[in-house]
């Protein structure tokens, strides 16, 4: 049979192969348990997280919510941008230069060892320091002694920065290089959390299964699968958990978790497709909410482009003027955003609605504008945008919108990833404007304006530079009290009115629908669900 | 023949070698660095990005931190993933079971399907059956697998209640019915229309003729004179769409949530994480290399007229 005989050698060939590369490797997706869901458990829609669960690593949304579950920091914000006290019982500052923290007592680690004023310092130094390739090692930047661990080249000269003192058990004091009157609002970062002893045995371990103080406790994370965590019944922090426990599960697209939603399979989901968002209503009735938060979407021009050289203000204004961001909102983005009123959204502190008519659309003083400040050199602007994030839409409506009103040619400039659109701004090669969004990292007007608009300002991809708003910016940064400073900014905010480094346009809303078995859906002010508030029907 | 297969299993290092070097440096070409991805939108520290750099041999020159992929490689070190810090190895074994699971299920539903609904329209060239057949497979091929496979999620999960919309749990093969058949559809389409041209033609054929002239039982003569025969341009189709269905599997396991390879690759794309890109595409590469070896051979077993020697 040599047919027979054939096959085998076929048969072998494949063995052979497949054996070489080793393929068919162990399968350990673990947790092979049907999918059930432990009983009083909220399920929600996340994604994977792209960093190991480290407060001081993870800056993005999936990774966030487990950790905003698993640790609770010295201080939080309330859902209107408020202050409100967490871990710490006190912080003091006369000068806004040494700030005095005092910890309040008995709080404890999920592995039952005491939260002291060493868990929060050493843990502190070892995030800054630039060894330990921690993302938001930046954050420490303020505190005295930060070049020391965090050298622009090099290694680190110290291990820890001089700045942080441990006083007693529950009292430790932290000193600035500069006085900062706001960096008590700083200090809600989710980065200024404590580590319990045990971190530092194996901190890559950690990672993959973290040990916090939060109103969650971590029970398992099966990689592309779900993060399982459970209630703790002795938390003392103001945020207790109202449910038994959180599983975060991992979909690779919003619209199949809006599908499981649908069909009960799935109890939350913050987060809707633009194929779902017409019937979002429809499907959910009053189960379907939409909620403001403090994040922006503006459209930035660059000072180097060749539209923007040395561009008056008023043709920004102009354009400005000549967007109907209110019908674009409703229509084109299915009311998911809301129109902008000012530089900064709503829910910081420090909003005002600016005093001013820019961000209102008006087509015939938007034509005076432009052709007053002298138009664009060409008439043609161009908006960067990355084509994988869902803003094609919304600039094409945008670029109409300003075209039909000013008579200025405008078309999308599509950059296939947010990668490509990102080393764009940062090459300095925008043609004109590009899309800038913002999220607050602490619900302040300044966090707003800082880093986006002072010369040099690390996000300031714009490279918009003015003498006035510097100044103003400064005198904000050096004044006396936290309320001075936020009126200063204030103050700032009316001078970008006039110089209009970006043209805002509307703020975020965050979409969720969410189960008939739960209750008690609530968004705080980055938008992210307060999971600790579900209640399980 | 063995030595026919000692040359093509031989002839696969330089390709493997070729493709790892290609994909690697088409990485490298893409714009954005996944270091600075790390930051999202906000500018990055130059100092901690140096330093992971650093750590991670990116700042190398591109043929030294090929080399090293290389021969990490050959240690079984697929490298280590820059966001996540986890060992590309991790995430590829995690992936991967579960496509194949996946593409077995959708190639066995291909295969049995197809040829059987080939050789039944075959055999009855231009009857009601064979116009039922063609009609259908027609859609199938023109519809894009993401309207069947909303649709199919529409009908039996929502209507009919049957399953859940996605797949919760990947390890239970009832769940992944209906993935498989969505992915494997359009192949399906193509094997049916194959085999039924091929075996309508071939039943036309002398040997046929003279198969039923000497009295063989019809089992026989369509069984083994005829399918085997019919069979050669199916197996070609086949080998290269095993890798086909497991690469391209991107947007069915997006719809029914299937964290696979396709998924996976689409991700690490995303991310500039150029080991984790590099090693599940030459991992499919060498399925392809395997499948294509697999199908040459195949033809020897189907056409006697073939030798390998």
């Amino acid at each position: 049979m040599r047919g027979a005989r054939t096959l085998q050698w076929s048969a072998l060939a494949a063995a052979v192969a497949l054996a070489a590369t080793a393929c068919g490797g162990g399968s350990d997706s673990g947790g092979s348990s049907a999918s059930g869901k432990p009983e009083g458990y909220v399920s929600m829609f996340n994604g994977e997280p792209q960093h190991p669960l480290m407060p001081s690593d993870t800056n993005e949304k999936f990774g966030g919510y487990v950790i905003d579950a698993l640790f609770t920091g010295l201080v939080a914000y309330d859902q209107k941008g408020g202050l409100i006290n967490e871990n710490a019982e006190s912080v003091d500052s006369k000068d806004n230069k040494t700030w005095t923290v005092k910890l309040k007592k008995g709080w404890k680690f999920h592995d039952g060892t005491e939260v002291t004023a060493k868990s929060y310092v050493d843990a502190w130094n070892w995030m800054a320091n630039v060894k330990n390739k921690q993302a938001n090692s930046y954050w420490f930047g303020d505190i005295k002694g930060y070049e020391d661990v965090h050298p622009e080249k090099g290694d680190p000269k110290k291990d820890s920065m001089e700045g942080l003192k441990v006083v007693d058990d529950h009292t430790f004091t932290i000193e600035l290089t500069d006085a900062v009157p706001y960096f008590e609002y700083k200090l809600g970062y989710k980065t200024f959390a404590p580590l319990p002893k045990s971190f530092y045995k194996d901190p890559k371990g950690f990672g993959q299964k973290p040990v916090g103080n939060g109103p969650y406790k971590f029970e398992k994370w099966t990689h592309n699968k779900l993060v399982q965590v459970k209630a703790v019944g002795s938390y003392k922090g103001s945020n207790k958990a109202k449910n038994k426990g959180i599983q975060f599960k991992n979909y690779s697209k919003v619209e199949s978790a809006y599908q499981d939603a649908l069909s009960g399979n799935l109890d939350l989901v913050d987060g809707v497709g633009p194929k779902d968002l017409p019937k979002r209503k429809a499907d959910f009735g009053d189960r379907a909410l939409d909620v403001p938060y403090a994040g922006t979407q503006s459209i930035v021009p660059t000072v180097y482009s060749k539209p923007f050289k040395d561009v008056d203000p008023k043709v920004l204004q102009g354009l400005s003027m000549g967007i109907d961001r209110k019908t674009i909102t409703k229509t084109v983005l299915q009311g998911t955003r809301v129109p902008s009123t000012a530089f900064t959204p709503p829910q910081v502190r420090g909003y005002k609605k600016l005093d001013s008519d820019v961000l209102t659309y008006n087509p015939k003083k938007a034509k005076k504008l432009v052709k007053e400040g002298g138009g664009v050199p060409g008439n043609k602007i161009w908006i960067q945008y990355n084509a994988d994030g869902g803003h094609k839409e919304w600039v094409t409506a945008v670029c109409n919108s300003i075209t039909k009103s000013t008579g200025v040619q405008c078309v999308g400039d599509s950059k296939p990833d947010f990668q490509t659109d990102l080393n764009a701004r940062q090459d300095n090669k925008v043609k004109g404007m590009y899309r800038g969004g913002w999220l607050a990292d602490y619900p302040l007007n300044i966090n707003f304006m800082q880093d986006l608009y002072k010369t040099g300002a690390s996000t300031n991809y714009g490279r918009f530079s003015d003498k006035k708003v510097d100044e103003l910016f400064e005198k904000g940064d050096h004044a006396d009290s936290l309320e001075a400073s936020v009126k200063d900014y204030q103050e700032a905010e009316k001078e970008l009115a006039k110089k209009m480094p970006a043209i805002p346009l509307w703020d975020y809303a965050a979409n969720i629908v969410h189960g008939e078995g739960i209750d008690g859906v609530k968004v705080g002010y980055d938008g992210n669900v307060l999971v600790t508030d579900i209640t399980v029907k | 023949m063995g030595r026919y297969v000692a040359r093509r299993l031989l002839q696969m290092i330089p390709v493997f070698i070729g493709a790892t070097l290609l994909i690697f440096c088409m990485m490298y070409a893409l714009p954005g660095d996944p270091v600075a991805a790390l930051f999202g939108e906000k500018a990055p520290d130059p100092a901690q990005v140096a330093a992971i750099k650093h750590q991670l041999g990116l700042d190398l020159p591109l043929w030294q931190q090929y080399w090293n992929y290389l021969t990490g490689l050959f240690q079984g070190d697929f490298g280590t993933q820059i966001a996540t810090q986890r060992p590309v190895a991790d995430v590829i074994s995690q992936a991967f079971p579960v496509t194949i699971r996946l593409t077995l299920f959708a190639f066995v539903f291909t295969v049995v399907a197809g040829i059987l609904l080939g050789l039944i329209s075959g055999l009855r060239a231009d009857k009601a059956f064979d116009r039922v057949v063609l009609f259908f497979t027609l859609l199938l091929i023109s519809v894009p697998s993401f309207v069947l496979g909303y649709f199919f999620q529409y009908l039996f999960a929502f209507q009919l209640g049957w399953t859940t919309p996605t797949v919760q749990n990947s390890e239970d093969l009832g769940q992944l019915l209906l993935p498989a058949i969505v992915l494997a559809g359009l192949s399906l389409a193509y094997v049916t229309r194959l085999t039924r041209t091929s075996v309508a033609e071939n039943l036309r054929a002398d040997y046929i003729r003279t198969a039923i002239a000497k009295g063989l039982p019809r089992r026989r003569v369509v069984g083994i004179h005829l399918l085997r025969n019919s069979l050669i341009p199916v197996v070609t189709f086949l080998g290269t769409d095993v890798g086909a269905l497991m690469a391209g599997a991107v947007v069915t396991e997006g719809i029914f949530n299937v964290h696979g390879v396709g998924n996976t690759i689409f991700e690490a794309l995303n991310r500039r994480e150029g080991s984790t890109v590099v090693g599940i595409a030459t991992l499919i590469v060498i399925v392809y290399l395997v499948a294509s070896l697999l199908v040459d051979l195949l033809y020897a077993v189907l056409d006697p007229r073939i030798r390998y020697d």
